[in-house]
């Protein structure tokens, strides 16, 4: 069998996939393009038979597993809400944060009198959470700014991504329980693995020493 | 009767160079009704890919489905054989489910086979030679590979961790998902055997060629599962190098055991067939016969098989 040439990348928007790129690149699959002032959607090395694009990172996972990119870097929080059928291969060790309840702070987290109001853009990891500690729930789906729901009463309790703690402070809020840690992670489409498995075993060697140089 | 065979859709194609390979074999068509009754799904939840099924009341009340699979509903009307032999029998069906959580439902077409009745080694071989055989009709020249994996060496590997209930259940997940990073943690943190662990991580990356996989899967596979290394030496024996030994294909083994396989194809991103032998589900629905059975999703192929003929 032959391999296929052109490995394609989803990386996410912003901080962290920069970051990420730039592990890729030292890695020694750089595509210079990708740091030009322009507004092109795709970059491409042939020579390296590299080609990245930047994708919401909520949704670098659903391109990986359609096989619109072979490889992707998506953050452990999408890939346990959405458990999309992907490999995922490699903690990146970066983009590290942790999935977090954090409520008004006093709020009463042993209060078992009512149901408890969850906004959350996370409603599988929050379901699953208290499912777990056999608590029932009432979902708020939003979208963002999570974390007025409990100052305005909306909610009793958010399930979200904590990095600093500093807005949650600044609020009033405070963490009340660690759900779990959260870092990038490296998938990789299931089919793509098949056809182009030594060139995707390359990047993940490359990466994984970079990862372990970060220890 | 004559016909125009440039008016057969890719869909029609696929079913008939398909039916007709599983008819030299001695297969059989079973046609089937639309609607099952909802229990059949309910009781079997875990079998079927997906928890989403259409129901409605039928005239008589009675809650039905419409069809999201075709295994249970041959497995609950085959009748068990009592001179050793086996049924074979093929199908080409639309099924209803949602293809991907959250999305909307739709009409998929499955073609596939099931051989159920006393089972050997050379059934068993017989049916991955079918599914690399059907591979080959819809890969119109495209590479492709039929990935093997076997519960039994599989479970040897985990019982070896020494991990129990929900840990070990979890180190099957990381192991369906090729997370070497995460399963290494779990068995650090669960003080699971060092051994045990390391050689799980090296199950993860075997050879891709059958030769050398099997070579290093008879060096580090636990003494329990010896035996089901030598049997899938015997089913995959000459069967050539599109197969390869994938142990993150990890099937519900409440429902099969054995072999358990998918095919992929060069250019479609997700496994183009599926199947398995399930012996455990055949006992659930109270038959004693073993089984094993295959399902090529045309659905998934219609997009790269349109341009080339079949």
């Amino acid at each position: 069998m032959t391999e296929s040439s052109t490995l394609t990348v989803a990386l996410p928007k912003g901080r962290l996939g920069e970051q990420v790129y730039d592990m890729f690149e030292r890695g020694g699959f750089p595509c210079p393009a990708i740091r030009e002032e322009n507004r092109r959607l795709i970059f491409e090395n042939a020579e390296e038979g590299m080609r990245y694009f930047w994708a919401k990172p909520s949704d670098v996972a659903i391109y990986v597993e359609r096989g619109a990119a072979d490889l992707g870097v998506a953050g452990k929080d999408i890939l346990l809400e959405y458990a999309p059928d992907i490999y995922e291969m490699l903690d990146l060790k970066v983009g590290k944060c942790r999935m977090a309840v954090a409520a008004m702070r006093g709020f009463d987290r042993e209060d078992r009198r009512r149901t408890l109001r969850v906004a959350t853009k996370f409603e599988n990891i929050a379901r699953r959470y208290y499912a777990s500690l056999g608590r029932d729930i009432d979902i708020i789906h939003l979208n963002g700014s999570i974390e007025i729901a409990p100052i305005l009463d909306l909610s009793d309790v958010i399930v979200d991504i904590v990095e600093t703690g500093t807005t949650l402070k600044e609020n009033n809020l405070e963490v009340v329980e660690t759900i779990l840690p959260v870092s990038a992670r490296l998938i990789v489409n299931k089919a793509a693995y098949e056809f182009k498995r030594a060139r995707i075993d390359r990047v993940l060697q490359a990466l994984t020493e970079i990862t372990e140089e970060k220890k | 009767m004559e016909f125009d065979e440039s008016l057969l859709t890719v869909e029609e194609r696929i079913g008939f160079s398909l039916r007709a390979l599983y008819r030299d074999y001695g297969y059989a068509l079973y046609r089937m009704s639309k609607f099952e009754e909802y229990d059949l799904y309910a009781r079997n939840k875990d079998f079927l890919i997906t928890d989403n099924v259409i129901t409605f009341n039928d005239a008589g009340g009675r809650l039905m489905a419409l069809k999201p699979d075709v295994t249970l509903s041959i497995v609950r009307a085959t009748r068990d054989r009592t001179d050793g032999g086996v049924q074979k029998l093929c199908y080409n069906e639309h099924v209803y489910r949602a293809p991907h959580p959250g999305g909307s439902f739709q009409e998929l077409t499955q073609v596939g086979l099931e051989c159920i009745g006393s089972l050997g080694d050379r059934e068993v071989a017989e049916t991955l030679m079918l599914a690399l055989l059907s591979l080959e009709r819809v890969a119109c020249g495209r590479d492709y590979t039929l990935n093997v994996s076997h519960l039994g060496v599989l479970s040897a590997f985990l019982d070896s961790l020494g991990l129990s209930g929900e840990r070990r259940q979890t180190a099957l997940e990381l192991v369906a998902r090729r997370s070497g990073h995460e399963l290494d943690s779990l068995c650090r943190e669960c003080g699971a055997d060092r051994s045990a662990a390391q050689a799980l991580q090296h199950l993860l990356r075997l050879p891709p060629d059958p030769a050398g996989a099997l070579e290093v899967l008879r060096a580090l596979c636990p003494p329990a599962g010896a035996a089901s290394v030598a049997g899938l030496a015997r089913v995959i024996e000459g069967l050539g190098d599109r197969v390869r030994l994938d142990f993150s294909i990890v099937s519900d083994m409440h429902y099969y055991n054995g072999v358990v396989f998918k095919g992929y194809l060069n250019g479609v991103p997700a496994a183009v067939l599926s199947g398995g032998q399930y012996d455990q589900l055949m006992r659930k629905l109270g038959h004693s016969a073993r089984a094993i059975g295959f399902a090529v999703y045309v659905e998934r192929l219609e997009r790269v098989s349109g341009e080339e003929r079949l």
